[in-house]
């Protein structure tokens, strides 16, 4: 720019201008991505708290549900019209959540906290293996729910992809349906109730074991949703579901375990960070803002940023 | 209403109680007092199906229910109070009572609990005014308080307290030992652990006596009030000594 006296003082200044509109624009581009992206963590940390939440352990196979959402939305649409392969990939995730969770989990008395990890993993690999051999190593992908990939919406020079719009008006939606099924119906209730003390639960006559039961499907059934509404975005494939869980988990220990309105808020911090990295950094450090964020944390505060540390003192880890 | 025989229970190796025999009748105030470590809470905990029967029987109004979980003993009708209160902190004053009323949902009673939720806000005006503060803030004694109304919630034929005046300031105990007397006026069957065994047996019928399992002891609440060994051990007089003096 400073081609000494040769630049007239207004070319100049125009063109100094037009890049800060372009430095603006390039901002909210990169803040619309972010926000989808944390919409998608934000989605699979609460998968983690409800199952944390009912159960005081952390279900490593979360990301594995992601996976099969998007996997078996994308093989069911080959049969039937789009909405019906998204609701049925999501009854069948369900499904296999309630599965896990009376084959794996619900006959073990008290089970370490270590035996649950390795449960968790070993049900990760698992289902990563099966769906390997169902579908493949091929990339897979959705259409777009509306319009495709070309169309675009223009909100003064920032381009929105129509999808952007359904991630995060879908996701805005399971946050207030899971809100309003934890906080007004009684089988919410009898939820929180379980984990706020399951004795006591029991003694009201509540069956916890069903609940535990419950919390897997709930959280087998968002992330599918995720699964789905992100497939067209990100692609899937039969390892896609790994690091999800690794961001997901991110932001559930971002926000304090167990507290799903923090993880709305971690998963936007930890969405824009990942998108503005790519901005001053190279692209292939993206991965690395994540566990970056989890390993600081973990080592400041591991209570999460919105949690209290009195709190995380009583919990087993 | 409650007939025990022959219990065994305990935990792990750890046999707890030995041999343990009584019974409840309907519409009675019966206390257990006994010391720290007795076998109080772990009698309580078994009957509710917290902790598995080794041996002998529970017959709850004349059917077995020794084996069963206690989410199932609930629906029977059998309400334990825990020791400690055990609320559901992080949930409102309100909602404590409506999970307190989930065996009344279940049974398509809804209405019936709307019309208890009144009733026990009659009992506990408190509770009213904290309606919508969570259960984990309120006071000792209205948390106490809260607990009983739960359990009162599901129309218990018996009421099971774990030392409702644990931790409580004298005047909250008298409130709820008055409280726990008109429950009996309204009909209500109580079994009452209390290590405070002066005011147990003050509003009781009839009481038991255990120590290290076993129950050693057993009659009227005036007989055992009287009784010298129950005076020196667990009322803190020693008659004996008195006399002498």
């Amino acid at each position: 720019m400073l081609r000494s006296g040769a630049c007239a003082r207004s070319a100049c200044s125009r063109s100094l201008h037009e890049e800060r509109t372009k430095d603006l624009e390039f901002f909210f581009q990169y803040l619309v991505a972010g926000i989808t992206y944390g919409t998608i963590y934000a989605i699979v940390a609460i998968g983690f708290n409800i199952i944390y939440n009912a159960t005081g352990i952390i279900n490593f196979a979360q990301g594995e549900f992601v996976m099969l959402g998007g996997m078996t939305a994308v093989t069911l649409h080959r049969f039937m019209p789009l909405p019906a392969a998204i609701l049925g990939a999501v009854v069948l995730t369900t499904i296999v959540g309630a599965i896990i969770e009376i084959a794996f989990i619900r006959w073990l008395r008290r089970p370490s906290v270590l035996r649950m990890i390795v449960i968790t993993i070993a049900l990760s690999i698992l289902i990563r293996e099966t769906a390997l051999h169902i579908w493949g190593e091929s990339v897979r992908s959705l259409p777009y729910f509306t319009g495709s990939s070309m169309t675009s919406f223009q909100w003064g020079g920032v381009y929105v992809s129509p999808q952007i719009l359904w991630v995060i008006g879908i996701g805005v939606f399971v946050v207030a349906a899971l809100g309003a099924f934890f906080n007004l119906t009684m089988l919410g209730r009898q939820m929180r109730a379980c984990s706020a003390n399951r004795d006591a639960a029991r003694l009201c006559g509540i069956n916890a074991g069903n609940m535990v039961t419950l919390s897997f499907m709930i959280s087998a059934a968002i992330g599918a949703l995720g699964g789905c509404i992100i497939c067209p975005i990100t692609y899937v494939q039969y390892d896609s579901g790994t690091p999800l869980a690794i961001k997901g988990f991110t932001v559930a220990i971002l926000g304090g375990l167990g507290n799903s309105t923090a993880a709305v808020g971690a998963g936007m911090i930890l969405g824009i960070l990942e998108s503005f990295s790519i901005w001053v950094l190279p692209a292939a450090y993206k991965e690395v803002i994540a566990i970056s964020i989890l390993l600081l944390i973990l080592f400041v505060r591991p209570s999460g940023i919105f949690g209290s540390a009195e709190a995380a003192r009583l919990k087993d880890f | 209403m409650l007939r025990i025989k022959n219990l065994e229970s305990g935990y792990g190796r750890l046999k707890v109680l030995k041999k343990v025999t009584m019974h409840i009748g309907a519409g009675e105030i019966v206390t257990i007092i006994g010391a720290n470590g007795a076998g109080k809470t772990s009698l309580l905990r078994t009957v509710s199906g917290l902790i598995r029967v080794r041996s002998g029987e529970i017959l709850f109004d004349m059917r077995d229910v020794g084996n069963l979980p206690p989410e199932k003993i609930v629906f029977r009708g059998c309400s334990l109070v825990p020791e400690g209160r055990q609320l559901f902190g992080p949930m409102t004053v309100r909602e404590n009572i409506l999970l307190g009323a989930y065996p009344r949902f279940r049974k398509k009673d809804g209405d019936g609990v709307r019309d208890d939720i009144e009733r026990i806000y009659a009992i506990f005006p408190r509770l009213r005014e904290r309606e919508r503060q969570l259960a984990g803030t309120l006071s000792g004694g209205e948390q106490q308080m809260l607990a009983i109304a739960r359990a009162l919630m599901a129309r218990p034929k018996l009421i099971m307290m774990d030392e409702p005046s644990m931790g409580l300031a004298p005047l909250v105990i008298k409130d709820i030992f008055s409280i726990i007397t008109r429950l009996r006026e309204e009909g209500n069957t109580v079994l009452l652990v209390e290590q405070n065994a002066k005011a147990a047996l003050a509003i009781a019928d009839r009481g038991y006596v255990l120590e290290t399992g076993r129950i050693i002891m057993e009659g009227t609440a005036e007989d055992l009030l009287s009784n010298r060994d129950v005076q020196r051990a667990y009322l803190g007089r020693d008659l004996d000594a008195e006399e002498k003096m």
